[in-house]
């Protein structure tokens, strides 16, 4: 019964998961400038992850792989953001506008 | 469902080499040869190989990209039109493409218990691990005992790799260059305090990661590529978050050319002791009292020594490009 249910939480987890990264795939292909593209794609880098990892960790119950897989989710939360921080803060140096302040430009 | 996904993988590796060849812009083609060694070390794991796949990610994915970057500092972004005749060069690959698809009409389905690699020497090397050295990773037995010479001559390749590619690259500073402490030039990323707080919080992480995949070889994937891979790319990260003037103050580049030969020698020392104590080269039976325990004192020295000299290796050739993209 129990495993019934732990497999029914983590198959919705995986769903769930999956279709936020098939979110941030369509977003970074479609989004119209840098900034947005990478608003879409970090998506992938933040609820996916912790959805699907999640529904990993129910599957392997409590063991030693369960807490490796939580450290693994706690580095990509970390380095994820982090990543699209730099980033980002690289193409504003770089002189990339903002489709608002490009809009502002031609006004 | 195995094959199925390694299908996929296969698929998409197909799609980021045709891209590769395409792009003219370089700067795209790093980063595609970053996902193509990911997708290779993807399917390296699907095909049970833990030990390669961690090999190709953290030195295909990690380092080589680095040092890539740090080539195109010098080159710029933009592939120039190439002179050379293109019907030969086509003629060429389509040679050696015949050549290829004609060897695989001959090799064993994957997993075929009568496929030559299941039948020579590598039954008997599982075998006999227990036996030797009673460790659980027959791959680095295989890799540190049974085929020691073989690592040691890689070892050596990697050693006169990185002595080719430091006299190419290795012009020295100017006078007085690393004194000069220009707030730019020797800060790095200091100003953005995101990457660096976050930075300073992994380092120590990366690095005992680094550790754990050299001494725990024995046991799981890993050894000495691996690690030197890893230590070398935690220290690369901090000398992009904190400049490498403070790298350098760390580890100065003298320390580094000696863990390139320091690494070497104690492999060849190793072996050496076998010779001395009246066995053969690289026999580590004779280093204990007890045979299994000297096998195993001897595979985590020659992993030491990998370790340590891909390690210095990766590190001299960055900071090498580092200084040539400043001066």
């Amino acid at each position: 019964m129990i495993a019934t249910l732990l497999d029914i939480a983590s198959w919705l987890l995986f769903l769930v998961g999956g279709f936020f990264v098939v979110v941030g795939g369509i977003g970074a292909l479609r989004m119209p400038d840098l900034y947005t593209r990478m608003h879409a794609a970090s998506v992938t880098d933040s609820i996916a992850p912790v959805l699907i990892i999640t529904g990993i960790m129910l599957q392997a119950g409590a063991t030693l792989a369960s807490v490796k897989l939580a450290a693994i989710l706690l580095f990509l939360l970390l380095t994820g953001p982090t990543a699209s921080n730099a980033l980002a803060s690289a193409a504003l140096l770089s002189g990339k506008k903002t489709i608002a302040a490009a809009a502002d430009d031609k006004d | 469902m195995t094959v199925l996904f390694g299908v996929f993988l296969l698929t998409l590796l197909v799609i980021t080499a045709i891209a590769i060849v395409r792009t003219r812009n370089l700067f795209v083609a790093v980063m595609l040869s970053g996902i193509f060694s990911l997708l290779i070390a993807a399917i390296f794991f699907l095909l049970d190989a833990a030990d390669v796949a961690l090999t190709e990610a953290a030195i295909g994915a990690g380092i080589s990209t680095v040092l890539f970057l740090s080539a195109l500092a010098l080159i710029g972004e933009h592939e120039q039109t190439p002179s050379a005749n293109r019907l030969v060069a086509l003629l060429v690959v389509v040679t050696t493409m015949v050549a290829i698809l004609y060897a695989t009409l001959d090799k064993p389905r994957l997993g075929d218990p009568s496929a030559p690699v299941q039948r020579h020497v590598g039954p008997w090397y599982l075998e006999k691990t227990p036996e030797y050295m009673d460790i659980p990773n027959s791959v680095t037995a295989v890799l540190g005992s049974f085929r020691g010479y073989d690592t040691l001559g890689e070892v050596f390749v990697v050693l006169t790799a990185g002595i080719g590619v430091l006299f190419l690259l290795g012009k020295a500073a100017p006078p007085g260059y690393y004194k000069k402490t220009h707030a730019a030039d020797a800060g790095g990323l200091r100003h953005y305090q995101i990457p660096r707080m976050v930075g300073r919080l992994l380092i120590p992480f990366i690095l005992l990661f680094g550790f754990y995949v050299q001494f725990h070889g024995e046991y799981g994937p890993g050894g000495g590529f691996q690690a030197g891979a890893i230590i070398a790319a935690a220290i690369i990260l901090y000398a992009l978050l904190e400049g490498e003037q403070r790298a350098l103050t760390a580890l100065p580049r003298g320390f580094l050319l000696g863990l390139i030969a320091a690494g070497a020698l104690l492999y060849g020392l190793v072996g050496l002791i076998g010779l001395v104590s009246g066995g053969n080269f690289l026999d580590y039976s004779l280093l204990s009292d007890d045979p299994v325990k000297g096998q195993q004192l001897g595979i985590i020295l020659i992993e030491a020594g990998v370790g340590i000299t891909v390690t210095g290796v990766l590190l001299s050739i960055f900071h090498a490009f580092a200084a040539r993209g400043k001066s």
